[in-house]
């Protein structure tokens, strides 16, 4: 018996893996690759919380972020809200415990999932500087503000706290943190500059004060004075629970029976349909949810795939609606044409969703690039992974030569446009952990063209209207610029009069200016339908090309 | 002198019925045959490609037609005033330096570039039936000569046996050139300026009573009106030498049955009787040239697919075996590879025995 088995033997070598180890293993799924990312990763954790707390407490969002650069590859970070601050003693689980939040156990849209982001910014901070995040919150101008040095046991994953105090603040309330990390600052794609500009422009809500670490202040201002609508919690679909999860429910619920675990836990499942699914997967309705074996669970799982459930409810996505797009949009972008178009809700394996898209034309934009896409999801933007992206599927697959762009196949359009696709949901399939890129559902590539089909055509009209009647004004104008041009070579030719042929050349135009100029009417007098179309102040002059078809 | 008139006459003529129209209160019109494949007739009785009766038209108040309607008519005029009124010859693009200038009050100018001056002239070509040269309008020199012929030019005698190593540079107009004397037995025509320098060296000319004529390329109009004239004045064999592709088999169509371009000017450049004397795909076996392939790429078999299918060649039992072969050896072959066994081998014994024993295609 004291014969050591193999068993004993690879028993000693397994123990706990520290928080630290997975960390260092699974960066890249966290956001923290390089660090340049680790950068951006923090400043959008932690804006993101601070406009989900705002939201959720009904406050309209002032954030202010700052970076500071203290050495060569060393940044403090920054971030100030006026949110509804943080209760004393969950300071150092929110920001100190990793997977601790309450996004993870309920379904409406917010900006987090997990509950991994912001104690993932600590921990990456403290591993690469020896340093914790230093957190100030105050909950209402009764109470004084609460500030805490935070670090996590990388042993036991539990917050550590090195300091805690009372300290004034002159705000009513908010949250400000602060942390040193190892990190790199560039603007341009993927920059924190990016991601605030991009965010602001899908917040209009929202006020945004950026400290660049060249200490320049950038101001996005406010461009609408309502919330977005609230987002309800809703319960999860049958048709959107894996069987792991239904499994783990079972154990979980407080229902003391399978019929009412089904009407309780899921939303559009009613008593007669609770029992309904429950005998054709022949398991006893009365059953307490926690005996249900495995083989139980999966017949009851593939019973609820066959079996006729309306759709979830809808009204628990809160998009920003038309206005708000365009307002959004033009504060931040400089173009001559704005139009935005939101979706109807509809829904992809029981979770509901809807799709919006706004579009900018003209103006300083560039005319022969690629269209710029800024690509959404629950209101935060993707930097990164454009290729992989449903979103950027359904731009290629839209056909942008009939709306008066060119495009080769299997490529973004050419053009003077930026593009705004955003997906709200209770749930965003991401293709990965990174939440990079929405997955390729083909529900929601097919809403996303039809919001990009609707959008286009309102661009189309407008292309249609102004810059070719422009282009057709312009060529009618040449003709009496060409007349004597035509008047003289005849005469060369001919020895015909001069006179004789202007005279008779000019009256011939004004004959014909009435056809020509229909032309030109009948592209003025296209309408442009789509009730949120809003034209730039300011009419600007195309450049307009010669061609000579024909 | 009589030719002068005529072409100034003509292009009048084109002049008065623009006027014509718009003293009647008219869209003047100009209308012409169309100039392109759609438009394209292979006549099997005359064996030459020939302008069918689709007909173009562009009118002046036109959005779409008018600077085109009136490049046309200012090329006119500039052909007229300053060329053919003052006796004098220019180039093409002499001609689109005349036209091109800024329109007053617009910033657009007439012609921006040469292709557009080009293609006026090729209308007024099919519009008018004058061809370039009898507007004055020359290509550029382009092609060699050399045999035992002597020609006047222009008051000069010209012995195409004693112009050493470059021979006889062809002009673009070679209508007025008079042959004094011709002592040859036929003709050949190679592509490639190369091959017509080794032969050359190599006196061919003279040890086998030949002529040898070169391009560079494309066969220009002058080569093709100077083989024509041979051919037709004296009644000389024309056997064309060009690389074993597809480019090859075209450079001797056009000379055989004209152009797709130049349909409307086939009865001035076509000579029905050429022979292809090579290289061909049976050379390869015969001369062992397969270790000098070159391999065919995506646009040689689509145009080997376009040339077969042109009409010209379609019923030609013998072209389309020659068609199958490239595309069987997925490979074409140069003239010059023929060097590789000596570098007098196309002039000793390649062409001589191609020639005795009349091995060549149709």
């Amino acid at each position: 018996m004291a014969e050591k088995t193999k068993a004993h033997e690879m028993a000693e070598k397994q123990r706990e893996i520290s928080i630290s180890e997975f960390f260092a293993k699974n960066r890249h799924l966290l956001g923290f690759d390089s660090p340049r990312k680790a950068l951006l990763t923090a400043v959008k954790e932690a804006v993101d919380n601070s406009l989900d707390a705002c939201e959720e407490a009904r406050i309209l969002p002032e954030i202010k972020v700052e970076l500071q650069q203290l050495k060569e590859d060393r940044f403090k970070v920054i971030i100030e809200d006026n949110g509804p601050g943080i209760v004393k003693e969950q300071i150092p689980k929110i920001f100190g415990k990793l997977l601790y939040g309450s996004k993870f156990h309920r379904l409406r849209v917010s900006r987090g999932q997990q509950g991994i982001g912001i104690s993932a910014v600590l921990l990456y901070g403290q591993l690469t500087t020896g340093k914790g995040m230093h957190i100030t919150s105050k909950i209402s101008p009764r109470h004084s503000a609460n500030y805490f040095e935070v670090q996590i046991d990388t042993q036991k994953n539990e917050p550590l706290i090195a300091q805690e105090k009372t300290v004034d603040w002159s705000k009513d309330q908010g949250t400000r943190i602060e942390i040193e990390m190892n990190a790199s600052y560039q603007k341009g794609k993927q920059s924190v500059d990016e991601y605030l500009k991009e965010i602001a422009l899908i917040n209009p809500h929202a006020t945004i004060i950026y400290k660049t670490p060249e200490k320049e202040l950038i101001n996005y201002p406010r461009a609408v004075n309502e919330l977005p609508k609230e987002a309800k919690e809703i319960k999860p679909h049958p048709y959107g629970v894996e069987l792991g999860v239904l499994i783990r429910m079972l154990h979980s619920t407080t229902s003391g029976a399978v019929s009412t675990f089904l009407q309780n836990d899921f939303s559009r499942v009613s008593q007669q349909l609770a029992v309904e699914i429950c005998n054709n997967a022949k398991v006893n309705p009365r059953a307490r949810p926690s005996t249900i074996a495995r083989e139980e669970a999966e017949n009851l799982f593939n019973v609820i795939q066959k079996t006729k459930i309306i759709a979830p409810p809808t009204d628990c996505l809160n998009p920003l609606g038309e206005d708000a797009l365009v307002k959004g949009l033009k504060k931040e972008v400089d173009a001559e044409f704005y139009t935005a178009v939101t979706r109807p809700p509809t829904v992809y394996r029981g979770n509901p969703f809807t799709i919006e898209v706004s579009l900018a034309y003209g103006g300083s934009l560039p005319k022969e690039e690629s269209i710029k896409l800024m690509r959404y999801a629950n209101r935060v933007p993707l930097l990164y992974q454009q290729s992989g992206c449903a979103s950027t599927e359904a731009v290629i697959d839209t056909a942008w030569k009939s709306y008066g762009l060119s495009q080769s196949k299997g490529s973004l359009p050419i053009g003077p446009i930026v593009i705004v696709v955003h997906m709200v949901s209770v749930w965003v399939p991401f293709t990965s952990e990174a939440k990079e890129a929405i997955a390729h559902y083909e529900e929601i590539i097919k809403e996303m063209k039809l919001a990009l089909q609707e959008a286009g055509r309102q661009m189309g009209s407008y292309i249609r209207k102004t810059v070719h009647a422009r282009e057709q004004q312009e060529k009618i104008n040449l003709f009496e610029k060409y007349i004597p041009e035509l008047v003289n070579s005849l005469h060369v030719l001919t020895g015909e009069k001069k006179e004789l042929l202007q005279e008779e050349l000019s009256k011939s135009l004004k004959k014909n200016i009435k056809d020509l100029l229909a032309e030109v009417k009948d592209a003025e007098n296209t309408k442009i339908k789509g009730k949120n179309v809003v034209l730039a102040d300011k009419q600007q002059t195309l450049d307009i090309e010669d061609e000579d078809g024909g | 002198m009589a030719a002068k008139d005529e072409s100034k006459g003509t292009l009048k003529e084109f002049g008065l019925k623009i006027v014509e129209q718009i003293k009647k209160g008219k869209n003047p019109e100009i209308s012409f045959p169309l100039r392109n494949l759609s438009n394209i007739i292979y006549d099997e009785k005359s064996r030459t490609l020939k302008l069918g009766n689709k007909k173009g038209s562009r009118s002046f108040f036109n959005v779409a037609h008018s600077k085109k309607f009136l490049q046309t008519v200012e090329v006119a005029s500039v052909i007229k005033e300053k060329l053919i009124d003052s006796g004098k010859h220019s180039s093409l693009r002499d001609v689109f330096y005349m036209v091109k200038r800024t329109i007053p009050g617009t910033s657009t100018n007439l012609v921006d570039e040469q292709t557009e001056s080009d293609k006026a002239i090729e209308d007024l070509e099919v519009i008018t039936t004058l061809s370039r040269e009898q507007m004055h309008v020359n290509a550029n020199k382009n092609g060699s000569v050399a045999g035992k012929v002597v020609i006047e030019d222009r008051g000069d005698t010209i012995d195409w046996s004693k112009l050493g190593s470059g021979g006889w540079a062809i002009p673009s107009n070679v209508e007025d050139i008079k042959f004094k004397k011709v002592d040859a037995k036929y003709i050949i025509y190679m592509e490639k300026a190369a091959v017509w320098e080794r032969l050359n060296e190599d006196k061919y000319w003279q040890k086998n009573e030949a002529i040898i004529v070169s391009s560079q390329g494309q066969t220009t109009r002058g080569i093709r009106r100077l083989l024509q004239r041979l051919y037709d004045e004296y009644k000389l064999p024309i056997y064309v030498l060009c690389d074993g592709d597809i480019y090859g088999a075209y450079i001797y169509s056009v000379i055989k049955y004209g152009s797709i371009a130049l349909a409307h000017a086939s009865e001035r450049l076509t000579i029905p009787g050429v022979k292809y004397v090579g290289i061909t795909m049976d050379d390869v076996e015969k001369y062992d040239l397969k270790k000098h392939f070159i391999k065919l790429d995506e646009k040689d078999y689509a145009r080997i697919k376009q040339v077969s299918e042109y009409d010209w060649f379609k019923n030609n039992k013998e072209w389309q075996r020659q068609f199958k072969m490239m595309k069987d050896f997925k490979s074409k072959v140069e003239i010059q590879s023929l060097s590789s066994k000596d570098i007098s081998f196309v002039s000793e014994v390649y062409l001589p025995n191609k020639i005795k024993n009349r091995e060549f295609l149709d």
